[in-house]
């Protein structure tokens, strides 16, 4: 492949690829427990959208079923990542559940500080 | 009764025993009866299983697969059969001894004490029938595991470190060198039974035969080589008849016994004859004995100068098997018995000074002989016994290990053998001269008289043993005869 | 007729129970309801287990959809072996929580505890019996999430802030497994086990392939706990509730173990994970770091339960350097460790819930002279303790020869070295903790002063998993056999 399809033809990957590293990066530098939970969730996202993107069929219409119609996209991605973002969904309620009674327990959501509320206890 | 009833008795009873004792807790006299009558019971079934064995038979129970093609089985031969008489014979001395020194002491948690030493038997009656390295391997570690508690029977800080040192050299030996030689053995042989010749001929290269050796004589703690010897100082920390159990009748004597089984039964005398690389196991020997009698000489300590005289005294029975000599092997397979009852009569007359008179230093028994003749007379002959004078039974095996390295005309052992009998009686006699010989001092609390009559009764049977021995060493000589298959 | 659905029940029990929990919110109706259903699992895991024992895999297809597209659940040694270890640890557990989750969260919350106790079963049990990549992601998540509530609800508020960094680990792991998949579903079109077992060989050299790999053993690495990415274990097992810290000790992490052996054996094939890949340095690599580094950091904690959640890092250390022998005894004596592992520490965590019901700490300060006031206790610890280091008799030891087996046979006997050198660390972390239970006066407060032993309801269980320490020491050729046959099947079928 030459470099202008490299770049431009694959543009799913790159931009799939970009919000994985940007997610992850806010997960792992964030020390705002909330901030973590966003970063969790462009994460996330970035994933279910790798899936989708590559679902989708060159000159395929959408997967409902006409007799009129040849080739269709693939269903199957969407299935799958319907589910990944209700577990995607499920995750960030818990998580702000979490962060939630941790304000009430420690008075902060910001990581170090609630690393030094438990130093001397530990 | 068939004889396979027999020895699954053996090993039945102690465990038995140690739970009858249990439930005896509260009624201190019922529950000594019980250790003597599990101790008498064991005898009586190990001397019937002798005549059996020095007739011939061979009895063999083999229990369940533990690892696929490896069983927990159980094959009693000579050298065995004499290790469980030695035990069974010197326990019930032992209880006697217990029952006056616990008494006389007022020590606290004696079932425990009792219970754990029931169950350290049946260790020891599992290590001495084993038919298998599997086998041996689980009894000896149950046999570390049950003495454990007796080590740190006082429960005091110093009872603490001792027992730590003891588990730590014992279990570091055992499951970092012992356990992974054996997986060794049985990857490379396929088998892992004891058979006369050996198991290893032909099977492993010259290179692995001699790492297993090297492996087996330092996995195998309880024989205390030098350097992993630090264990048995360690234990002292134990109330005497403790220490006599450990260094007469069970651990170390468990040890010695491996270490001889092993050379007879898994490498074979011919085998290790002609592996060059085995000679070291002779010199780190010798060299034990002589450096332990030195520390010994040193050691103002009663219990400790007993400590490092055993260590030294096992190596006897490591470097008598090191000549790789019939004649040498039997020394040492006589030397297991002779041994254990010449230094149970010394830790038992160590045990009854502490007991009457308090006092655990040599430098504090000048004369105590005058008001203690039966325990000193007994320290006497059991001091004899361990510099290899007749009449006691330390000569016989002396005698045969000394027959044996002139045979094999191997000098090191002779001269080791010369210079530690001087160094035996260096450390030795002065003892028995100054408690007999010197006057006591007179300000001190010398207004004691021996001391209480279990503790009289048990010393008399040892020390008498010894000397017996020596007029009727029929029976050690033609099991150790038996075991390198020299017949009659 | 009920044979025929028996796969299908496994999950659905759990399933539906889970939520009727909710609706009975009374806390011993739903307790009841647990106990009822987690042996009932048990049961048809036994039964499952005996049938591919005799008559060789299970297929079951979800809803007659015919795979590889529809979801099938697939049974075989491997997979029937662990429905059996993860049941059984529920269904032991239960019993003994009873007392143990009454002492240690609120009476208006133990039916939400039970629900999600349910459904962690359910989810854990799920992964193990499906034979669908993308089923073995939302069972994942199903155990995961309730795993992660199960944790906050623990006494200490930082079992929160642990719930939180397990909630983020998890998901990040559970994502990238999820990426895995979607990368082999990009190339192979199917998301079918055994479809994939035979479609990406031929195109396991590509890029994307080798991508997916790495996604998925990293990710499944998360979930395991594999050094360096076992941070989140210590605190989660320290501040659960004990009864939750002894079934995850036993379930949790050798589930996701399960995933990383199914997809590299059976999927990927030993050949390519460990011969093409450089699987066979890492893997040992990183297990030989996790057994000394863990046993290391275990030997210097004053909380006893995290002293055991480092020693879980170890021995999971243990079962991944078995694993990456990739020989049949290897493999096998990685499975065996997970069946064995899974008594021990059960059975350990049993006894510390015990010493927290009737002392409210697992300090070892505050343990001190606890030997004379719950024995039985405290004898079921040492014995758990002697099976840990490995001592004859004990499933530890039959673990530990299979182990050093492993490696003498592969000629690698510096590996054998390190397993006996880092068993010996377990004999100082544990023996530390006996030293002082036996041997230390009583601390003059009142709740050491008032111990007793804990009530017979959760000193069975503990005997229970404690015992079968020592039958599956000396009675080895059920759980052995097993392993073996799942270990053969496993090499011979992939690579």
């Amino acid at each position: 492949m030459d470099f202008a399809e490299r770049v431009f033809g694959l543009y799913n990957y790159w931009i799939a690829i970009l919000l994985m590293m940007v997610g992850f990066y806010v997960v792992m530098a964030s020390r705002n427990l909330i901030k973590k939970i966003v970063g969790l969730t462009i994460f996330q996202t970035s994933v279910f959208l790798l899936y989708i993107s590559i679902g989708k069929v060159r000159g395929g219409s959408a997967p409902i079923i006409d007799k009129s119609i040849e080739t269709y996209s693939n269903p199957l991605p969407h299935v799958l990542i319907l589910t990944a973002i209700v577990v995607g969904v499920a995750t960030v309620a818990l998580g702000l559940a979490f962060v939630v009674r941790i304000k009430e327990a420690y008075g902060t959501i910001e990581e170090d500080e609630i690393h030094k509320q438990d130093e001397p206890g530990d | 009764m068939s004889v396979t009833l027999l020895l699954s008795l053996a090993l039945t009873v102690p465990l038995a025993g140690a739970v009858l004792i249990a439930m005896s807790d509260r009624k201190p006299n019922q529950r000594e009866t019980m250790t003597l009558v599990t101790a008498v019971a064991l005898f009586s079934i190990v001397v019937a299983l002798t005549t059996r064995v020095l007739a011939g038979e061979r009895p063999y129970l083999e229990l369940l697969d533990i690892l696929p093609g490896f069983a927990l089985a159980f094959r009693i031969e000579p050298l065995g059969m004499m290790f469980a008489l030695v035990a069974s014979f010197l326990w019930i001395v032992n209880s006697i001894y217990s029952i006056g020194y616990m008494r006389g002491n007022n020590e606290k948690h004696q079932t425990r004490f009792y219970v754990c030493f029931a169950v350290a038997l049946w260790a020891t009656m599992g290590v001495a029938f084993s038919a298998n390295l599997l086998s041996l391997f689980v009894f000896y570690e149950l046999l570390t595991i049950s003495t454990y508690p007796l080590v740190t029977h006082h429960g005091d800080e110093k009872a603490v470190r001792g027992g730590r040192t003891y588990l730590g050299i014992l279990l570091t030996t055992s499951i970092g060198v012992m356990l992974p030689a054996i997986i060794l053995t049985a990857y490379l042989v396929g088998t892992l039974d004891f058979k006369t010749g050996g198991i290893l001929a032909g099977k492993v290269s010259d290179e692995i035969g001699g790492l297993l050796l090297f492996l087996f004589m330092y996995g195998t703690g309880k024989a205390a080589l030098m350097p992993i010897h630090r264990w048995l100082p360690a234990a002292m920390v134990a109330p005497t008849p403790v220490s006599a159990l450990l260094h007469a009748v069970a651990v170390v004597k468990a040890g010695v016994f491996i270490v001889v089984k092993l050379i007879v039964y898994t490498f074979g005398i011919g085998y290790l004859s002609k592996l060059t690389n085995a000679e070291w196991l002779l010199y780190v020997a010798g060299a034990t004995i002589l450096i332990a009698s030195v520390i010994a000489l040193r050691s103002d300590n009663l219990k400790r100068r007993l400590a490092y005289s055993t260590v030294s005294q096992l190596s006897y029975v490591i470097m008598a098997a090191a000549i790789l000599v019939p004649i040498s092997a039997m020394g040492a397979a006589i030397h297991i018995a002779a041994h254990a009852f010449g230094k149970i009569t010394l830790f038992f007359a160590a045990g009854s000074i502490y007991t009457a008179a308090h006092k655990t230093e040599v430098s504090q028994l000048d004369g105590i002989g005058r008001r203690m003749p039966w325990t000193m007379g007994a320290f006497a002959i059991g001091a004899l016994s361990m510099i290899g004078v007749p009449p006691t039974v330390g000569f016989i095996s002396k005698w045969y290990i000394l027959l044996g390295a002139l045979d094999a005309k191997a000098t090191a052992a002779i001269v080791v053998i010369v210079l530690s009998t001087i160094l035996n009686a260096a450390y030795f006699l002065p003892v028995v001269y100054a408690a007999f010989f010197r006057k006591p001092p007179v300000d001190e609390a010398h207004n004691h008289g021996e001391a209480p009559l279990a503790i009289v009764i048990a010393l008399t049977i040892t020390a008498g043993g010894t000397i017996v021995l020596f007029f009727l060493p029929g029976l050690p000589v033609a099991l150790a005869r038996s075991m390198v298959g020299l017949g009659g | 007729m009920i044979d025929a659905h028996l796969p299908a029940l496994q999950i659905v029990l759990p399933l539906v129970a889970a939520p009727l929990c909710v609706v009975l919110r009374d806390a011993r109706a739903a307790w009841a309801l647990t106990l009822l259903i987690s042996w009932a699992a048990l049961a048809i895991a036994i039964m499952l287990l005996v049938q591919v024992l005799a008559t060789g895999p299970i297929t079951y297809e979800l809803g007659n959809w015919l795979a590889p597209w529809g979801i099938e659940f697939r049974i075989d040694g491997v997979n029937a072996f662990i429905l059996v270890v993860v049941s059984a640890i529920a269904a032991i557990v239960v019993p003994y929580a009873y007392a143990s989750v009454k002492a240690e969260i609120e009476e208006e919350r133990i039916y939400l505890f039970y629900c999600m106790y349910l459904l962690t079963l359910t989810g854990l049990l799920g992964i193990v019996i499906t034979g669908d990549a993308f089923n073995i992601f939302v069972f994942l998540e199903i155990s995961s999430l309730s795993t992660y509530v199960l944790v906050s609800l623990g006494r200490d508020r930082r079992a929160m802030t642990a719930a939180y960094q397990y909630l983020i680990m998890g998901t990040i792991g559970a994502t990238f497994i999820l990426i895995g998949i979607g990368l082999l579903y990009m190339m192979t079109g199917t998301l079918n086990l055994a479809d994939l077992a035979k479609r990406v060989p031929p195109i396991a050299e590509s890029r994307t392939v080798l991508a997916a790999f790495g996604f998925i053993t990293v990710g499944t690495s998360l979930k395991l706990a594999l050094f360096p990415l076992h941070q989140w274990l210590p605190n989660a097992y320290a501040y659960a509730p004990s009864t939750v810290s002894a079934f995850l000790a036993g379930t949790a992490t050798k589930v996701s173990l399960y995933i990383l052996i199914r997809f590299i054996f059976t999927v990927f094939g030993a050949s390519f994970a460990f011969g093409t890949l450089p699987l066979d340095i890492v893997l040992p690599v990183l297990a030989v770091l996790a057994m000394f580094v863990a046993s290391t950091v275990a030997i210097f904690q004053q909380d006893i339960k995290r002293m055991l959640a480092y020693s879980s890092i170890a021995q999971i250390g243990y079962m991944i350097l078995g694993i990456s022998f990739a020989s049949v005894t290897g493999v096998a004596a990685g499975l065996l460790h997970i069946f064995n592992h899974a008594l021990m520490k059960g059975g350990l965590f049993l006894a510390l819930g015990c010493v927290m019901l009737r002392l409210g700490s697992v300090q070892i300060e505050d343990m001190r002279g606890l030997g004379k006031r719950m024995p039985v206790t405290m004898a079921a610890f040492v014995v758990g303790a002697l099976s840990l280091i490995g001592i004859p008799l004990t499933a530890g030891f039959i673990s530990k020869w299979y182990l050093v087996l492993a490696a003498l046979e592969k000629g690698q006997w510096y590996f054998a070295v390190l397993i006996v050198l880092s068993s010996l660390l377990a004999v100082i972390y544990m023996w530390r903790v006996i030293e002082a239970v036996y041997f230390r006066p009583v601390p003059n407060t009142d709740a050491a002063r008032n111990a007793r032993e804990a009530p017979l309801g959760m000193l069975v269980p503990m005997w229970v998993l404690i015992g079968a320490n020592i039958y599956f020491g000396i009675e080895t050729s059920g759980s052995l056999g097993v392993a073996r046959r799942a270990a053969a099947m496993l090499l011979g079928a992939g690579s």
